[in-house]
């Protein structure tokens, strides 16, 4: 079937309208349609990160997911809706407010939902040490494979010495 | 002339310079995204807020000896900032009104550091040809620096709070931009496209998000910022990157004894050194054409770096501020065409 407008494009767009109980139908091809404004897409990107966003968090409302909308941030005031809408957080603390719902997201925008790369040194807290601690236990092992004792032995004193300073960072 | 040879000098370093893999990939560069975690993020912040945010870190760079230029968006005309947009220094949105926007650029225009973008800080470093290892460790060194004298947003789950989930983890965007006329005489750019958004990758073309590749030039970038370590995301980049090589590197060498090739070469070479008008869009399919002929051996006579220069000259922005006076689009044309002669006869 071609399309009734142009008479030339195949029809791809069947549009029914009701207006005043009275039923109207149309069979256009794609570039009429986005001509006579009858195609909702035509405007803006509708596959923009935050229109997908839109789509997955604002499925039909059940009364938890209601009261998800309502959460709030109580630093900024940014609730949880909101963030649905615009894509974008309104400051730090949103994280945590919105933690239950946030990770769904991360997982699939990134697969992951764990920081792994670089940590801050002044506000990374007992991470760095941490990070330290994983990699010097991996060495050790290596050593210990080789059957350097006395090299694995000095790691493991590294190790301890970290742990200590991690514990008195978590304290203080 | 004189304005004209001043506005060739002004061009940033990362485009009229040369770096490995030059013939192929035009620049590297380096996206950091941090926040300061006592204020809110810019989408909600009051004009007081953001003159606090931009204070702070005015504050941070300035103690750095870093010898970066400091400039108040709001203090540019039009003009003068579409110029930043067109040199890529700043993001369109940075260009647009609004309190507490500035922007840090260094006397090479390879790094600069927007403030008061999406995110409090948007740290960025160029690089001529392929060297995102490089412009990852300035960015980093930066970085660094920043974090002495700024409380930033981190968390150790989630690691750097981003405004946007999108740039969450990491905070860390990095992307080559790449002239791959050969793949697209041969017909397998749309694979190469959708191959790469497999691996985790992103692309696009020239200006952007959403926009369509002009001139045969692709921007990659990772999509993916949290669960990876920086070095992961740049080494994944890097090996695709130089796999999109070899590829063009091959098409074009199959392209050599293609008479219609050459031919098309030559032509756009005829077009560009005697059209009276040309719009960008032409202007920079004939400029890749001419570049790829250069590469090719089969134009000798003009300088290769010739695509990047003209893919910043030609601009609006740029075309208008080498006349020193505003233009419509006519005119633009007229001049654009000028503009490629006399760069060509160089």
């Amino acid at each position: 079937m071609n399309c009734q407008r142009c008479n030339i494009r195949k029809a791809t767009v069947h549009l029914t309208k009701i207006v005043n109980n009275e039923k109207t139908e149309a069979y256009l091809c794609e570039e009429c349609a986005r001509e006579t404004g009858q195609l909702p897409f035509s405007g803006g990107n509708p596959f923009a990160f935050q229109n997908l966003l839109q789509g997955i968090l604002s499925p039909e409302l059940d009364s938890f997911e209601q009261y998800q909308q309502k959460l709030e941030c109580d630093k900024c005031g940014l609730s949880y809706r909101d963030f649905t809408q615009k894509g974008l957080f309104g400051c730090a603390n949103c994280y945590d407010t919105f933690s239950e719902q946030i990770e769904p997201i991360f997982k699939r925008v990134h697969g992951n939902t764990l920081h792994n790369g670089k940590v801050p040194g002044r506000r990374g807290g007992t991470l760095r040490i941490k990070r330290e601690i994983e990699e010097l236990r991996e060495e050790m092992q290596r050593a210990v494979f080789c059957e350097d004792f006395e090299k694995a032995a000095e790691i493991r004193d590294k190790i301890k010495e970290l742990e200590e300073k991690e514990k008195k960072q978590k304290q203080g | 002339m004189g304005e004209e040879n001043k506005a060739y000098s002004s061009l940033s370093h990362w485009i009229s310079g040369d770096g490995p893999d030059s013939e192929i990939v035009m620049s590297s560069r380096i996206r950091l995204a941090r926040n300061l975690k006592d204020f809110v993020y810019p989408n909600i912040a009051d004009t007081e807020s953001r003159k606090k945010v931009s204070e702070a870190v005015k504050d941070a760079l300035t103690s750095e000896d870093l010898c970066l230029h400091y400039i108040q968006m709001s203090d540019l005309p039009e003009l003068e900032r579409e110029l930043l947009v067109e040199k890529h220094l700043v993001s369109p949105i940075h260009a647009e009104n609004g309190t507490g926007k500035d922007v840090f650029i260094d006397d090479k225009e390879s790094i600069s550091i927007m403030v008061n973008e999406e995110d409090h800080i948007r740290l960025q470093v160029l690089k001529p040809g392929m060297q995102l290892n490089k412009a990852w460790e300035i960015a980093s060194e930066i970085d660094d620096r920043l974090e002495q004298k700024l409380d930033f947003a981190f968390s150790e789950r989630w690691g750097y709070l981003t405004a946007c989930p999108t740039n969450v983890g990491t905070g860390l965007r990095a992307s080559v931009m790449v002239h791959l006329p050969a793949l697209n005489f041969t017909n397998n750019a749309a694979k190469l496209l959708s191959a790469v958004s497999r691996l985790g990758l992103a692309i696009r073309g020239l200006y952007g998000e959403g926009s369509e590749s002009i001139g045969n030039i692709y921007q990659i970038s990772n999509q993916v910022t949290l669960g990876h370590t920086e070095m992961d995301i740049i080494e994944n980049l890097n090996s695709v990157t130089s796999e999109i090589i070899n590829q063009e590197k091959k098409a074009r060498e199959g392209l050599m004894n293609d008479i219609k090739v050459k031919d098309r070469i030559r032509r756009s070479y005829g077009v560009l050194r005697y059209a009276y008008q040309i719009s960008s869009e032409e202007a920079m399919n004939l400029i890749s054409h001419v570049r790829l002929g250069i590469d090719m051996g089969i134009i000798n006579d003009v300088d290769p770096r010739v695509l990047g220069e003209l893919m910043i000259l030609i601009r609006p922005a740029h075309i208008q501020k080498i006349h020193g006076r505003e233009l419509d689009i006519v005119e633009r044309d007229i001049k654009r065409a000028e503009l490629i002669q006399n760069r060509l006869s160089i």
